[in-house]
């Protein structure tokens, strides 16, 4: 059980450090469509630079910053040219990874340098919670502290509530005097290179190389569970570790039931629909109405301004 | 303390919309800023609150030139605008409302904000739930949050772009009472509005805009028709309405139900006659709207009759309804009427009975330039509807209505205009009257309802309260009726 809790932990982090950078990034109106391909050229090139350079660490910088600039295109074109964020995101999708199997052809089959176990001392030795919660690497980390970060800076700073301001109603955030623009480029950018270092995670850290199926639909998948989370950095956290908990047991399902292995990986898409249905419903909605905690818990609403451009008139 | 204006210019393409504007404003003054749609009054007020830049000119507030480069600066030397619809954050808390934007420390301190929000609201005279959304507030309430949060943020400059647009009578007074209060504070107070009385009621002074110019600036009280002249640079008159000899029924209501999900109306009866103008009186969501939708085929009724020219329309589509002459003006223009990023050209082909293929792109020009001069619509044939401002999109609605039409039913018909095309929009309606049309309007309006209706329906929760022939009634009256009251 306890292994079992642990490697869904390992397995979703990738998924957790993405699904926050778009959370952050959609928060603040923009989209980032682009993921399925950010996250195969930034694993590529993840692998690659560790590789040459021999050190994971080189992999993961590098990594983020091919997922910044993918990112900065998306922004950059609409902000200043006024471009269709979906349009652009999904060329850049097939661009990025086109680019990605091209580029990283020669590196199919290589062995590279790895994120090294890190467990965390005296705290790993609790019984059950160390394992499943302090037996882990860096990555593993880093994704514990970006839900909890993502989490903090929207509810509890000033600068999250611009952010979310920002999303909502770019005019109302400009009258107040936010520079709606600049904040949008630079969240967009760092929820980039989020996308970007989750890519690295899964050449460096969950599947150890490169190949060209290495993270085959994890960028839509992202993109859904962020919708399904309501934009809300712990239901979307909720909704990886729920994916990461199906993909670990159609693994250990695959000898016994191989015919349900294969439907789990699937089954989140169909649930996520009913949770949408759900959540739409005029029954929940007359929940919601008296109780408003509920309807904060479940209700999901995306940012007004998700994938508007902002212009001063 | 003194706001002064000094010959500011703006221009958008080749349309000056400031041209060489000066005002100065003294301490403790509610200033009135007065103007027809589109005259620049908003232009100036948004270079004022740092949303536009201005080409040339300068702002200067106690001797200090300002620079005005974004919201961010107007509020910082303490100028607060508060914009026609309420910029607030619909999902957002009351308290979340409050903060956003302002300065602080990284870490947000709600309970210091919650005591902030109740000190300065307490001080303004309103109350507010922190915890609820901004969304469940009326939109007067969602004023009186965005002037709380002006005045927290030192605002000694306030400027109110039409804030009577929307809110309920008894939210206007209060408002009123409120500017009283901050001018008497010593705040500059401007008020923006297109509406003549309620400059009168409220304002010290006055300056007219027109055509990006200031044509005229006196201390109130100025004679109303001195006003009229300005805004309008001729004395306008309202035409008289000729009376029109009532013909047979055309639209005819037994005992019909009707439900749009929030107003429920029962077993209503109701007849308008060719060439008669009923006029629908109500608060908002009294049921006026319900019934308009019903008689336009948008809602079917779930018991009784609904007939035109002897019909039966009961369960017919919106399609059918069309086809017997019935034609639907709805409040929302750039929601329902028109469609928003097809030019005026596209509208009139839309709507044109020609059935060809091919659509005639030459001739369909021609024939929207002969529109656009007819009903005077300040645009051109390749204007998109959004382009247009309020007026000429309701003129370029009324050119769409069909020739043949027997029902009329308009929700709102002079909303938001200013008084001269208000006055066409109606004069253009009662021809339709004199060809036997019936016409069935909602309004908020009294005077407007008291003016153009030969009888008056009152809606009160959900139900009709009383019918009164406009001959036999007056303001006073139907101000009681509406509130559900008769008078004593």
């Amino acid at each position: 059980m306890e292994n079992t809790l642990n490697s869904i932990i390992a397995a979703a982090a990738p998924l957790v450090i993405m699904t926050m950078g778009e959370s952050i990034t959609e928060k603040s109106g923009v989209v980032n469509l682009s993921l399925e391909g950010s996250l195969r050229l930034s694993a590529m090139t993840g692998f690659a630079v560790a590789f040459w350079a021999g050190h994971a660490f080189a992999g993961f910088v590098a990594a983020a910053v091919v997922g910044a600039a993918i990112a900065a295109i998306i922004a950059a074109t609409s902000i200043r040219l006024r471009l269709n964020q979906i349009a652009v995101g999904f060329v850049l999708t097939l661009l990025a990874a086109d680019l990605a199997s091209f580029l990283g052809d020669s590196l199919v089959g290589e062995r590279g340098p790895r994120v090294p176990p890190l467990p965390i001392p005296v705290l790993s030795d609790i019984p059950f919670v160390g394992k499943v919660l302090f037996d882990h690497d860096l990555v593993v980390y880093a994704s514990f502290l970006a839900i909890a970060v993502t989490w903090w800076h929207f509810y509890r700073t000033r600068s999250g509530l611009n952010l979310q301001g920002v999303g909502e109603r770019p005019e109302g955030a400009f009258a107040r005097g936010i520079k709606v623009n600049t904040l949008r480029f630079w969240y967009t950018v760092l929820g980039g290179a989020m996308v970007g270092i989750a890519g690295a995670a899964y050449s460096l850290d969950i599947k150890l190389g490169w190949r060209e199926t290495l993270t085959l639909n994890l960028g839509w998948i992202a993109l859904a569970i962020v919708i399904f989370g309501g934009w809300h950095p712990l239901r979307v956290a909720f909704g990886a570790y729920l994916f990461g908990a199906l993909q670990v047991m159609a693994f250990q399902l695959q000898d016994v039931f191989p015919g349900l292995a294969q439907v789990l990986p699937i089954a989140p898409f169909p649930l996520m629909i009913l949770a949408l249905v759900f959540v739409y419903s005029s029954w929940f909605r007359r929940i919601g109405d008296r109780l408003p905690r509920v309807r904060n818990l479940f209700g999901s609403e995306a940012p007004a301004a998700l994938g508007t451009v902002f212009e001063r008139e | 303390m003194a706001l002064e204006i000094r010959d500011i210019h703006k221009h958008f393409g080749p349309v000056r919309a400031n041209d060489g504007v000066s005002i100065t404003v003294g301490e403790g003054s509610l200033h009135g800023i007065l103007g027809e749609n589109g005259a620049g009054k908003s232009t100036l007020m948004k270079i004022l609150s740092g949303f536009y830049e201005a080409d040339s000119g300068a702002v200067v507030l106690d001797g200090e030139v300002l620079t005005l480069r974004s919201p961010a600066d107007a509020i910082a030397v303490g100028i607060g605008m508060l914009h026609q619809d309420p910029l607030v954050f619909l999902p957002f808390t009351v308290l979340d409302n409050f903060v956003l934007g302002s300065p602080g420390p990284v870490r947000l301190d709600r309970s210091n904000a919650r005591t902030e929000l109740e000190r300065v609201s307490t001080e303004l005279g309103f109350s507010f739930d922190p915890a609820a959304l901004a969304r469940d507030l009326t939109v007067g309430e969602r004023q009186q949050l965005e002037i709380t949060r002006l005045i927290w943020l030192g605002a000694r400059v306030l400027i109110f772009d039409e804030p009577t647009t929307g809110i309920s009578a008894t939210q206007r007074i209060q408002l009123f009472a409120t500017l009283r209060a901050l001018a008497e504070h010593g705040m500059i107070v401007l008020f923006v509005s297109h509406k003549l009385e309620e400059v009168e009621e409220l304002c010290d002074s006055v300056t007219v805009i027109r055509r990006g110019k200031v044509v005229f600036e006196a201390p109130m009280p100025v004679a109303p028709e001195l006003l009229v002249e300005e805004m309008f640079g001729k004395v306008f008159v309202a035409d008289e309405r000729e009376p029109v000899a009532l013909g047979g029924p055309v639209l005819r209501l037994e005992s019909v139900s009707v439900d749009d999900g929030k107003t429920h109306l029962d077993a209503l009866d109701f007849e308008g006659a060719a060439g008669e103008v009923v006029g629908l009186a109500g608060l908002e969501g009294s049921g006026q709207r319900t019934l308009l939708r019903a008689c336009a085929g948008l809602l079917t009724p779930t018991a009784g009759h609904l007939s035109v020219d002897g019909v039966d329309l009961t369960h017919v589509s919106y399609r059918g309804h069309l086809a017997v002459g019935v034609h639907y003006l709805p409040a929302g223009r750039l929601e329902e009427g028109l469609v928003e990023g097809i030019s005026v050209t596209e509208h009139l082909v839309l709507t044109s009975h020609d059935r060809r293929f091919l659509v005639d792109w030459k001739g369909a020009e021609a024939a929207a330039d002969r529109v656009i001069d007819e009903y005077s619509i300040k645009g051109r044939p390749s204007s998109p509807a959004e382009a247009l401002s309020g007026g000429n999109q309701q003129r370029l609605l009324l050119a769409m209505i069909p020739e043949d039409v027997r029902l009329l039913l308009l929700e709102h018909p002079t909303r938001g205009l200013d008084v001269e095309s208000a006055a066409f929009v109606w004069k253009r309606l009662l021809e339709r009257r004199t060809d036997g049309a019936t016409i069935i309007f909602a309004s908020a309006d009294l005077e407007e309802l008291l003016t153009y209706s030969d009888r008056i329906v009152v809606f009160f929760g959900g139900s009709v309260f009383a019918v009164r022939d406009t001959a036999s009634t007056d303001g006073e009256e139907l101000g009681y009726l509406i509130g559900g009251k008769e008078r004593v």
